[in-house]
């Protein structure tokens, strides 16, 4: 039972960090039909972006950690803006395209991270007391487990509030469900690609914060890897809807920690648990290809 | 036109067979003269990846298909024989048999699973499954794969003549072969009717099923048959280079695509062209980032300069933007621009 609500709530915490991702990767398909490859170096470059600066000032590790944070999503939205701006936006109704572009910036990106901070892992400023566990029915949890679950639940309150009750919320939504009849009403569309480019960049190095939390360190792969599995619960949840992505997140975090512990114990390998999601893929596309959730941002 | 599009690539092939014979210096372009085992072990690589980059574009140019799991197919051609031979101590004949089993059926199921889905949804699900490739590389299930490090090849069961470093002409009249081998099935396949209906997906998949035909199988020939020949690039990388888990990554994939990309999508020639290029100018880039005169630079310039996949990467950009047609459009557009001056000159 112990195991059990450690592997549970581990789980949730990862799920909380695929959901980060997932979200923008989400909302942008859904809105602008660009699979964004680049998204994985918004997630590396935040990481090291909120590392950096943490290096850079004193104070508490806690204060670090923080600054580290706003620094990350400052520089994952700008970065990501000017990658909409310069780079998808010529190629608009292009999709093949804009794909091939997402792909080479993630290539170079990617590389860029290699070159600059080299590719041994970094170590990140984590509080002791997120290190330290707390007992919950037996179980002995690591306290950054309840952060990362609590930062992933302010997003998504956060974007739902967003998209529910705000002008650029509605227009995101209508241009998710049918982008030709908004531009038709006279809005300028273009604007919301830039803004949900630059919140899915925030949110992505957000992630790439705390994934180095959770792990204690950032390498270069950290993007890549984290993406692939953003992109599967995407896939999971349905394009474009932010309740899909955090339920399919949560799904896909819960299986992979069950099968680590559990088919690889049974199994003898360690590789259980990735695969097992894979295998949750295919079951749901054989199931349902449309996802979870219908196309529509809510 | 017929006989030219037969005398074209024949007269290639003759200037290719002679190569490891020619002791020709190119420097700047290549590592040493040209019968040198350096320089034939890498043009060997770079007609491997005119093979695998042409398989891809069966997929992605022909077919519209954009799969981001061809990786895991190649990787079947590294790891399966090189696993049939040093674990099992199979020999070789068997070991290629059992190639060629896996290489259809493992295509043929995961195939079958992902063309479920079609557009941007089965990108990512072959994405997935060549992840979980990866990942079971990666982990090394039973001692088998030899997780981070790989492992040796055991060379006993191989003919002597693809043995060391003074037959490499022959791995590379064997690349050779491979490549002129993809190139013959591609254009007998894209030539034959399923070929044309490929096209006809391509261009508009809606109409294909308005005549009255179903999409679904002929994709499913095309993943065959792309993964099929992929697995046996996957088999000549084996022989020269060995047991590497890199070749299971995604980036894999993701450089096929901007070989691809970069030669020309769906054109003749575009993608051999695209994937022989690509892979010099990768081998150029890397020995290019080592000389001391980039290493002087100051960082802003070192950096990017010393990262290949950046440069490449750029590049790819960088085409995809200015020439979408990619290398093989080249000649058309210069002819395009010359008859414009000419028609300019003509008019007063």
């Amino acid at each position: 039972m112990t195991t059990f609500v450690l592997l549970t709530i581990t789980g949730l915490g990862l799920g909380a960090m695929y959901f980060l991702v997932a979200s923008g990767l989400s909302l942008i398909y859904g809105l602008m039909g660009v699979l964004n490859f680049a998204h994985g170096a918004f997630i590396t470059f935040g990481a090291y972006a909120g590392w950096w600066i943490s290096t850079k000032v004193g104070g508490s590790v806690e204060g670090q950690l923080l600054v580290g944070a706003a620094f990350a999503m400052l520089v994952g939205a700008v970065l990501a803006a000017v990658v909409e701006l310069v780079f998808i936006r010529p190629l608009y109704r292009r999709p093949v395209e804009q794909v091939l572009v997402t792909v080479g910036l993630a290539l170079a990106l990617g590389a860029l991270v290699y070159g600059i901070w080299g590719a041994d892992a970094k170590f990140y400023p984590v509080p002791d007391w997120m290190l330290d566990t707390t007992t919950i029915l037996g179980a002995n949890i690591p306290n950054d487990r309840f952060v990362e679950i609590a930062v992933a639940a302010v997003v998504l309150v956060g974007l739902i509030s967003l998209l529910r009750f705000t002008r650029i919320g509605l227009v995101i939504r209508a241009g998710v469900e049918n982008r030709a009849m908004v531009t038709a009403l006279g809005i300028d569309v273009r604007k919301t690609f830039t803004f949900v480019f630059a919140l899915g960049g925030a949110v992505a190095a957000l992630a790439g914060v705390l994934s180095g939390v959770y792990f204690g360190t950032v390498d270069p792969t950290r993007g890549t890897t984290l993406l692939i599995f953003a992109f599967i619960v995407v896939v999971i949840g349905g394009f474009g809807s932010i309740g899909g992505s955090a339920v399919a997140a949560v799904a896909v975090g819960l299986v992979q920690q069950y099968a680590n512990y559990y088919a690889a114990d049974w199994l003898d390998w360690s590789g259980a648990g990735d695969v097992a999601v894979m295998l949750l893929l295919a079951s749901v596309l054989l199931l349902r290809p449309e996802g979870l959730a219908p196309k529509v941002a809510h | 036109m017929r006989l030219r599009s037969f005398l074209v690539p024949l007269a290639l092939l003759a200037v290719l067979v002679v190569v490891p014979f020619l002791s020709v210096d190119l420097p700047r372009i290549l590592p040493g003269p040209l019968d040198s085992p350096g320089t034939l072990q890498l043009l060997a690589l770079c007609l491997v990846f005119a093979g695998v980059a042409l398989s891809y574009d069966i997929l992605f140019g022909f077919t519209g298909l954009l799969s981001f799991g061809h990786a895991l197919y190649f990787a079947l051609g590294v790891y399966i024989p090189a696993i049939a031979l040093t674990k099992w101590e199979w020999s070789l004949p068997a070991a290629l048999g059992l190639l060629a089993v896996v290489a259809i059926l493992v295509p043929l199921v995961l195939g079958a699973v992902s063309l479920r889905v079609s557009g941007i949804a089965f990108a990512m699900v072959t994405l997935a499954f060549a992840q979980a490739g990866n990942v079971v590389v990666q982990t090394n299930p039973r001692g088998l794969t030899g997780g981070d490090e790989g492992f040796s090849l055991n060379f006993d069961p191989l003919p002597d003549f693809l043995v060391g470093v003074v037959n490499t002409k022959n791995l590379y009249w064997l690349a050779l072969g491979y490549a002129a081998a993809v190139f013959v099935v591609a254009r007998l396949a894209i030539g034959s009717s399923t070929g044309h209906i490929w096209r006809a997906i391509r261009d508009n998949e809606r109409r294909v099923e308005v005549i009255g035909l179903r999409p679904y199988p002929y994709k499913l020939i095309s993943f065959v048959l792309a993964s099929f020949l992929a697995a046996w690039g996957g088999l000549m990388w084996l022989l020269l280079i060995g047991v590497t888990p890199e070749v299971t990554t995604a980036t894999l994939t993701l450089t096929l695509l901007v070989m691809v990309v970069l030669g020309g999508a769906g054109a003749r020639f575009g993608a051999m062209l695209g994937g022989f290029f690509y892979t010099l100018l990768d081998y150029r880039l890397r020995s290019l980032s080592g000389e001391e005169r980039i290493q002087d630079l100051p960082d802003v310039l070192r950096i990017p300069l010393s990262e290949p996949l950046f440069l490449l990467g750029a590049l790819f950009i960088a085409v995809v933007f200015f020439v979408p047609g990619g290398l093989a459009s080249l000649p058309a557009r210069v002819r395009q621009l010359t008859q414009r001056r000419r028609a300019r000159e003509a008019t007063p």
